[in-house]
């Protein structure tokens, strides 16, 4: 009896092994940015590269940072959903058009429209670097002290909106 | 391909008027080869060494070889030749011709993507098992395999296989196959 419980066990060790760690997706890079002062920037904003926004002016409001680019093809799948999303009018949505071309981002804005209170231009990915960006479309929650506080890599999905970030926005709002 | 295709109706047409064989298909290949090694070239110029001071570029390399790509994970940003990569090795290349030193560098990359980006991950208490278990897995079947060791070397004669010489005899005693089938499963 002694001699089948070992391989058992050792079964047993292993399937959990497999199960825990093929459950997990190696897509998702976990960000040492949660919890941490978020990056400091100062860009030329996509509409006006004559005006700048930079990390200090956001200070004092919650809100939401969502990485995209005109040829990024999952945020042509999340569009819809961020401009319904604004409509609602929850949170500062700010944009950073990564990598991408001013003239290639102000025309897809114009095109699908523009959820966003703002987007800054950031034409070699070096602010999306500060922010560790590596799969376009990703979005971070930013509180009033200007601490990250959430990140989503890939395109958002309603369920992440109402049940991951929203919460966190009440939260964070409260 | 209507390059090929054109050189191909042309090389028959030739065919059938004169017989000047081996010209055409030599010319067709070369004409590939040109092409393919043209394409490889194109391929290759992101990880094509940018800097002007090589020794520079070495040290750029030998850092990019232990940082991982997170876009493209099972690659280094030496190798890989994501757009992301190209940018990780700029920035390396950019800050270790400011001065900094390679452990600056290596602290800038995880203080943003995590230490994930490490391909030698360093020693703290979210890594202690990995650092420790192949240590500990070891040290286990050592004293696993001395313990069975010593269990054994008590045990009496009798609960062992006879030494084949003796137990190949073949009137006394029972087959000597049934006898160590047995014998096999009783010690353990």
């Amino acid at each position: 009896m002694k001699k089948l419980l070992i391989p058992l066990a050792l079964f047993l060790m292993l399937a959990a092994f497999l199960y825990v760690g093929l459950s997990r997706d190696p897509r998702e890079v976990p960000s040492p940015l949660i919890g941490r002062q978020a990056p400091a920037f100062s860009a030329s904003v996509l509409a006006d590269p004559a005006r700048r926004l930079g990390r200090d002016d956001l200070v004092g409001k919650v809100w939401v940072l969502n990485v995209w680019a005109s040829w990024c093809g999952a945020c042509r799948d999340e569009h819809p959903l961020l401009m319904a999303w604004s409509r609602e009018q929850r949170v500062t949505l700010i944009g950073l058009d990564y990598k991408d071309q001013r003239a290639a981002g102000q025309a897809w804005l114009a095109d699908g429209g523009n959820p966003y209170a703002d987007s800054l231009f950031d034409p070699d990915g070096r602010i999306g670097l500060d922010w560790g960006v590596y799969g376009v479309p990703e979005t971070f929650v930013i509180d009033k002290t200007g601490i990250v506080r959430f990140k989503h890599i890939g395109a958002l999905t309603p369920a992440v909106l109402r049940e991951r970030i929203e919460p966190l926005l009440r939260q964070l709002n409260g | 391909m209507a390059e090929i295709q054109a050189s191909k109706t042309q090389h028959s047409a030739r065919l059938q008027h004169t017989h000047t064989r081996r010209t055409l298909p030599g010319r067709t290949t070369a004409a590939l080869l040109c092409a393919l090694l043209l394409s490889t070239a194109a391929w290759c110029r992101d990880a094509a060494p940018a800097a002007d001071d090589p020794a520079l570029e070495a040290r750029m390399r030998a850092l990019a070889s232990e940082l991982r790509c997170v876009v493209c994970q099972n690659q280094t940003v030496a190798d890989s030749h994501a757009a992301l990569a190209a940018d990780m090795r700029q920035q390396i290349r950019q800050q270790l011709a400011a001065g900094q030193s390679e452990d600056q560098v290596r602290a800038f990359m995880t203080a943003r993507y995590g230490d994930f980006v490490l391909y030698r991950p360093p020693f703290n208490d979210r890594t202690a098992l990995l650092w420790l278990a192949p240590g500990a897995l070891m040290l286990g079947s050592l004293a696993g395999l001395w313990g069975l060791m010593r269990r054994r070397s008590r045990l009496a004669d009798a609960a062992f296989e006879p030494d084949s010489d003796l137990a190949l005899e073949p009137e006394d005693g029972p087959n000597p196959d049934s006898a160590r089938a047995s014998s096999a499963i009783r010690p353990l």
